[in-house]
């Protein structure tokens, strides 16, 4: 698992990168009651924002930690929103883009990485 | 980004961060948003048990001197010389034009002039006003060294019941000064949140006491200002700077009870007259409330857009409901698009949302007015 400053995680099989928001995002955001989710068939560049949670206070969006194609969403959190709070790190991801530039996913931090950013904010 | 130096604290500040608090700044002070158990817990604890509040940022003044009762009507449209002893009331200080530039609680608690609450961001500019347009005779004196909490929900009385037993002979909208906590009180049965609750105002040295002495109650919880906006929305109720300020009149604000029957007739306030204009022909823009239908919740700002895709009015505040388990929002409309029932869009992120006008409070108010 790779993570992005903005609290994105992804996670690479056969070129297409599984994309959610960590732990830590999660826990500040609060309830999430609301998220939307990307279009199949966008196509993304890292820093896009390309999908929207919302907790009852607030709307945040998330930025696409990679560039490529979405290949699938995540519909049930349309459903079932909280999934995002109770499983930000398996169930509750966003969405699945086949990478078309996998080098970004190198430039990423590391858990290790991501755990040492945390602990400066 | 505020510079948090410059950030006031109110006397539960220590045990608003003991408690877990998420500080943000509000209204010129550092408060809390919301406590370890998040808003959507926070929200629906309040409207089954018993929600404490600190809102010691909010402005309490007296208002004392000669006829301050007649006076205090020169700058708002509400009967206050008919307001009896014990007796609360919602108004609003009104601009020449009948816009709102504040809304507020004046009470008689006792026989000493008025107690008013103002709200915290907009006291400075209230009570300099109020200070302005009133006659010599009658002064405004702050009361800074004051806390104020509230303690609201169905469960709130059964606690209040324990240690100021004078305010269950309290109903919805009556003040009385009495003893609380053992300390001298001003307690009102009133609040933001729909429920039935009380309002306190208490000695800001002894607020910490009452804090900890209220929260030792299993049936209390600290409740943050994210929950107390989502109360008072599905409450129906507006929020200054955000649903009404000095462009709204009460009548577009679907706050015409406050504009009393006898000051009316009088036509006697500043704005009079557009409010008699608007009484007599309709606004040109009336709050109402919509259930979002599907979609993301629309929120302050968001456009109002007919089935033609015009937009006809904006989003002046929306969120998730947690005690309905949808969005909804306040917005502003044209009267003939304002009836229960009409369908409407609105837009979020560029995209239409089916939204339908429905009647306030959203969640049905729970006041006790007999005991």
């Amino acid at each position: 698992m790779r993570f992005t400053k903005d609290h994105e995680w992804v996670v690479v099989e056969d070129g297409v990168a599984t994309v959610g928001i960590t732990a830590y995002a999660a826990e500040q955001l609060g309830d999430v009651v609301f998220v939307e989710t990307p279009e199949v068939g966008k196509t993304v560049s890292q820093g896009d924002s390309f999908a929207v949670v919302e907790s009852v206070k607030a709307a945040s969006d998330v930025y696409a930690p990679v560039s490529g194609e979405v290949v699938e969403a995540n519909s049930e959190l349309g459903d079932a929103p909280e999934t995002v709070n109770a499983a930000p790190e398996h169930g509750g991801w966003f969405a699945k883009v086949k990478l078309s530039n996998p080098a970004e996913v190198d430039a990423l931090m590391d858990r290790g990485a991501y755990e040492d950013y945390l602990g400066t904010l | 980004m505020t510079d948090q130096a410059d950030l006031r604290k109110t006397p539960l500040y220590d045990a608003h961060v003991a408690a877990g608090a998420r500080m943000v700044p509000f209204a010129g002070y550092l408060m809390p948003v919301q406590y370890a158990d998040g808003v959507l817990k926070e929200h629906l604890w309040t409207r089954e048990h018993a929600g404490l509040f600190d809102v010691s940022h909010m402005g309490q003044a007296r208002l004392r001197g000669v006829s301050p009762l007649s006076a205090f009507e020169e700058v708002t449209p509400g009967d206050f010389i008919g307001l009896a002893p014990g007796k609360q009331r919602y108004s609003l200080l009104l601009n020449k034009k009948g816009g709102i530039i504040d809304d507020l609680m004046a009470s008689r608690p006792d026989d000493d002039g008025l107690f008013v609450i103002v709200n915290g961001a907009c006291k400075d500019g209230d009570f300099k006003f109020i200070d302005n347009e009133l006659s010599p005779q009658v002064k405004i004196e702050r009361l800074e060294d004051r806390a104020l909490l509230a303690l609201q929900g169905p469960e709130a009385a059964a606690v209040m019941a324990q240690h100021a037993p004078d305010a269950l002979t309290l109903v919805f909208s009556e003040a009385r000064a009495m003893t609380a906590f053992g300390l001298p009180a001003f307690v009102s049965r009133s609040g933001y949140t729909g429920e039935d609750g009380y309002e306190i105002s208490i000695p800001g040295e002894s607020a910490a006491a009452v804090w900890e002495t209220l929260l030792a109650d299993p049936r209390v919880k600290p409740i943050g200002l994210g929950a107390r906006d989502s109360l008072r929305l599905e409450a129906g109720l507006p929020l200054y700077g955000h649903d009404i300020d000095e462009t709204t009149s009460p009548i577009e604000a679907a706050l015409a009870f406050a504009v009393s029957k006898k000051r009316r007739d009088a036509q006697d306030f500043p704005g009079a007259a557009r409010i008699a204009k608007e009484l007599a022909e309709g606004p040109s823009r009336v709050r109402v409330g919509l259930k979002i239908l599907e979609g993301a919740p629309a929120r302050e700002g968001a456009e109002i857009a007919d089935g033609t895709g015009a937009v006809i009015g904006r989003v002046t505040s929306g969120g998730f409901a947690p005690s309905l388990g949808h969005p909804i929002a306040m917005g502003f409309v044209p009267p003939a698009q304002a009836a229960v029932g009409t369908k409407l869009n609105v837009i979020v992120r560029g995209r239409a949302g089916a939204a339908e006008v429905v009647a306030m409070p959203f969640v049905p108010k729970r006041y006790v007015r007999k005991l």
